[in-house]
């Protein structure tokens, strides 16, 4: 089975590298682009089928490694495959 | 000089820690203070007295500054240790491993102009009833360098609201003469935040090096007050 797990900043966490990505594409010519923020995505590979035991999986790998409460949000979807 | 030998201190390394052996040096060289290395893969604090987590970059910065480095092996005999009240002392990427591992209020985000900085700067002491601070007079600034790419401090409002208030904040940036405004601070932290510690004070991260303010011929010796208060 596959997941996802998506963690991104939280609102009014200054995000300078999303900002400078911003800048870059405004030199593009790009124009109308609001905000830019950066986040990460980390996709999954399980051995198990069972949905309760990935779901515990990714709750702990969410809360305790991948993201930091104080600054991040997380949210995690189940890919069938 | 009281006798500094009494008290062991250790320090831990982990991969990628590079201001271990500064710290060593400066304890036993530059104090005659008593040092021993943990290896961050034992679970033994080897009857240590206090723990510093030096500077570097553990386990590459990946993930997060300090987010791998915190779920070692020895980093459960740290929080226990540091939750009966032993004195532990983050520096640079120690600071940041104790963010992680919820020691220590807060989170060290990329500088806000997401540069590397590495310079001398300044630090009023707020607060001097830490074991790290305790024989420095608050308002007193100290002169140490910072060598950092994620130093830029970062609470919740209503969190930093509440560190302000129980004097949590230990080291903020100032200037030479001890003013503390945004036209000193080097990385975008909030309030000017360079250093805080623990609601119980045992517990003390920064982003300076103390560790690198230990003699006059490397800029300063000012640094040395952070360990002569912890074996003073």
């Amino acid at each position: 089975m596959k997941a996802k797990v998506t963690v991104r900043l939280k609102s009014g966490v200054l995000d300078p590298q999303g900002r400078a990505v911003q800048h870059a594409a405004e030199s593009l010519g790009l124009q109308g682009i609001q905000e830019i923020r950066l986040g990460k995505v980390f996709d999954i590979e399980l051995e198990t089928t069972d949905e309760t035991e990935i779901e515990k999986i990714l709750e702990t790998l969410a809360t305790k490694i991948l993201a930091n409460p104080v600054m991040e949000n997380y949210e995690w979807e189940i890919i069938q495959s | 000089m009281g006798d500094y030998t009494v008290m062991k201190i250790g320090i831990v390394v982990f991969p990628g820690s590079n201001c271990d052996r500064d710290t060593y040096e400066s304890l036993t060289q530059q104090l005659g203070a008593q040092a021993i290395y943990l290896w961050h893969k034992n679970h033994d604090l080897q009857d240590c007295e206090a723990i510093i987590l030096p500077g570097g970059f553990s386990y590459g910065d990946y993930l997060r500054c300090g987010a791998i480095a915190h779920l070692a092996p020895i980093m459960q005999e740290v929080i226990s240790f540091a939750k009966k009240g032993g004195p532990v002392l983050g520096i640079c990427n120690g600071f940041q491993i104790l963010t992680e591992s919820q020691l220590l209020p807060g989170v060290l985000l990329p500088n806000a102009e997401l540069k590397f900085i590495c310079d001398q700067i300044w630090v009023r002491i707020e607060n001097d009833q830490t074991p790290f601070t305790k024989q420095i007079k608050q308002g007193s600034t100290l002169k140490m360098p910072i060598a950092h790419r994620d130093g830029n401090y970062f609470i919740q409002a209503e969190e930093l609201k509440r560190i302000e208030g129980e004097g949590q904040v230990v080291f903020r940036y100032c200037n030479q003469e001890g003013q503390s405004s945004e036209k000193d601070n080097p990385n975008g932290s909030l309030n000017q935040i360079a250093g805080v510690c623990n609601i119980k004070r045992n517990v003390v991260g920064l982003m300076p090096h103390p560790e690198r303010a230990c003699e006059k011929l490397l800029g300063s010796d000012e640094g040395k007050q952070l360990f002569e208060s912890l074996l003073g």
